[in-house]
């Protein structure tokens, strides 16, 4: 059983390599752009997913961190650092923040640490939009005369959207391998007990407190990785990219999908972010505008009739049932 | 540096802040109190209310009647507000919450999300995503106290505060249903034994809540003189903030945060830095509940699920 999910996973993965070339080929470069995005919003949703489906703390300020891997990476491009560098560095200042927050957080109940999360990523926004010697204010990095440099791979440059695309579908896979192998050991197995039911995990000697901080840290891996992949792409960061609703946006996403399960994410992002593109192309501008009305809607419906989500995890599935 | 010029006149603005705070902060402290839940939708009615006042307001505007009598067009204007403000407060539970009263507690917040995208996006949408100007009914005239001074808004801003959170207090302390508000806030199983109506009371919560958070919002437009689809949201972390800070669960508790925020923050503002102005508020809101979870005058120990 494993084997064959395993191998379905990895055809997934070729076809759809597969079809952004053929798009690239046909000169489609909006879409493989599309495509793209909804690779690093799958990071992102892969990290929150660590959070709010294995181990049940809902983060509505996981964009913070995101904010922090971007901003880290621009800084430190602009000062020569090359983006093989960058991404230990970021990944290393970004969990050192999650795991600070994080300290004093894990005595909190579920929603308690709903709105502190939120309060630390309207404070780190607030912060990049207002210290001007840092982070350049609400023009953003880099400044004028200085850049991001583009990212080498053996003396090739990465300069064209299909081969950031390729990049962004390496970390992907790579993210969904780590993660795979984080649920099925021991640690991921203490993030669903506590997750279930706090109390018991903690009788059964695990230590919960350490654990979900654990899981907290973790989580800013992949934050941190779609941060620098982000502003290496893009070549440009600024606060706006990184508001409150971006976080709830990335919430919806893990919600509608399926908590806890890697599958539904992925359709949860394909669903928030691919099909308003789809519909933007077959219905017009006009759609866009609706789009958040539909998800705040959507939110409503599906916490109420399927809150398991829409690809749900088979443990959360049987645990909803009874 | 701490001259009297500066520290007056933000202290009657902080006043003036704080009794708004401390108005949206008795939906969230009430409703916590009841479901132990956070209503993340109030600050969309704190919006939702401003919008029902402008209405009103233009629409009464229209007749030379109340055009000649200020008293009575507020009357209307709040008590009317506060219906329709109150009424989709007690639909947002109806329709979003109460199907979620058996879940995991997550799932109540991440509706209230939900409802907060929507409303924040049908008001944009069928509104205007710009910012619509407030008619002005009061003349501002300075009032000089002593070295202080205060503008007639101002004056009645923290006037009607007051006037609801002692309304407030009286129901809640002196009427049967108070009574019963106050018994399912502190355990709702037994309130239920007692033959209490529960539900009711709950729809009551949100309404009462709601209600006075619509009279905010109309306050709020009043004050700054426009409001916007997108205002609701720093009012509400606010305000949530200031019923942390005043023990989430206590009715006394919330309105004394809502006036110390107001404080804080404008004083914040005037002396350290006002770029930084919303950020006092959330740092105030960790270090509470990392510190003192219960707030100031929270007595409800803390479950540990």
């Amino acid at each position: 059983m494993l084997k064959k999910a395993k191998l379905l996973e990895i055809f997934f993965i070729v076809i759809i390599a597969l079809a952004a070339y053929l798009l690239h080929l046909k000169q489609e470069f909006y879409l493989v752009h599309i495509l793209s995005l909804a690779g690093i919003y799958v990071l992102l949703a892969l990290g929150l997913n660590m959070v709010i489906g294995y181990t049940g703390l809902l983060d509505l300020g996981f964009i913070a961190f995101y904010a922090i891997g971007a901003y880290s990476a621009a800084l430190l491009s602009s000062k020569g650092f090359s983006f093989w560098a960058i991404l230990p560095i970021s990944i290393l200042i970004t969990c050192a923040f999650r795991f600070l927050l994080g300290k004093p957080l894990m005595r909190l109940r579920g929603d308690y640490l709903a709105i502190v999360t939120l309060g630390f990523g309207e404070i780190t926004r607030l912060i990049l939009n207002n210290w001007d010697a840092l982070t350049n204010g609400p023009k953003g990095l880099p400044r004028v005369g200085e850049t991001i440099r583009p990212i080498t791979l053996f003396s090739f440059h990465l300069n064209s959207e299909i081969s950031y695309f390729y990049l962004i579908l390496f970390f992907v896979a790579a993210s969904i391998f780590a993660i795979r192998r984080i649920e099925r050991s021991k640690i991921g197995r203490a993030f669903v007990a506590i997750r279930e039911d706090e109390i018991a995990a903690e009788a059964m000697g695990i230590n919960t407190s350490y654990i979900k901080l654990l899981s907290f840290t973790i989580s800013a891996v992949f934050a941190a990785l779609a941060g620098v992949i982000y502003a290496h792409w893009i070549g440009f960061v600024s606060p706006e990219s990184f508001s409150f609703w971006e976080s709830v946006f990335l919430v919806c996403m893990v919600v509608l999908g399926g908590m806890g399960n890697i599958l539904g994410i992925i359709f949860g992002v394909i669903l928030l972010v691919g099909l308003p593109e789809f519909l933007r192309i077959t219905l017009g501008g006009e759609f866009v505008l609706y789009r958040m009305l539909l998800f705040g809607l959507l939110m409503v419906i599906m916490t109420i009739l399927r809150p398991q989500g829409i690809i749900p995890e088979k443990r959360r599935a049987l645990e909803l049932k009874d | 540096m701490a001259n009297s010029a500066i520290i007056f006149p933000e202290l009657v603005n902080g006043i003036t802040l704080g009794a708004i705070y401390a108005l949206i902060s008795l939906g969230y402290t009430m409703v916590y109190g009841v479901l132990l839940m956070i209503n993340f939708a109030h600050s969309e009615i704190v919006m939702a209310g401003a919008f029902f006042g402008l209405f009103l307001l233009s629409f009464f505007l229209k007749f030379t009647f109340f055009q000649n009598n200020l008293l009575l067009l507020l009357t209307s204007v709040f008590l009317l507000s506060m219906c329709v403000s109150g009424i989709l407060g007690a639909a947002i539970e109806r329709l979003a919450y109460r199907p979620l009263r058996k879940t995991n507690r997550l799932m109540p917040l991440i509706s209230a999300i939900g409802v907060s995208l929507f409303l924040q996006n049908l008001f944009m949408l069928t509104l205007s995503p710009e910012a619509k100007p407030y008619p002005s009914v009061f003349p501002a005239v300075n009032f000089q106290l002593g070295a202080v001074t205060i503008n007639s808004i101002q004056i009645f801003i923290i006037i009607i505060s007051i006037l609801f959170m002692v309304a407030l207090e009286y129901f809640v302390n002196r009427t049967k249903l108070g009574v019963a508000i106050k018994a399912t806030s502190s355990d709702i199983e037994t309130a239920k034994l007692m033959g209490i109506n529960t539900n009711s009371i709950i729809s009551l919560v949100f309404f009462i809540g709601a209600a006075l958070g619509g009279v905010a919002g109309i306050l709020v437009g009043m004050y700054y003189g426009s409001i916007k689809y997108n205002m609701g949201f720093t009012y509400g972390i606010k305000a949530f903030t200031a019923a942390v800070l005043g023990g989430i669960g206590n009715i006394p508790g919330a309105m004394l945060g809502g006036f110390m925020l107001g404080i804080l923050e404008s004083l914040g503002a005037a002396y350290i830095s006002s770029a930084y102005k919303d950020v006092f508020a959330f740092i105030i809101l960790i270090l509470v509940l990392i510190f003192k979870p219960t707030g100031l005058l929270g007595e409800r120990a803390q479950d540990k699920c």
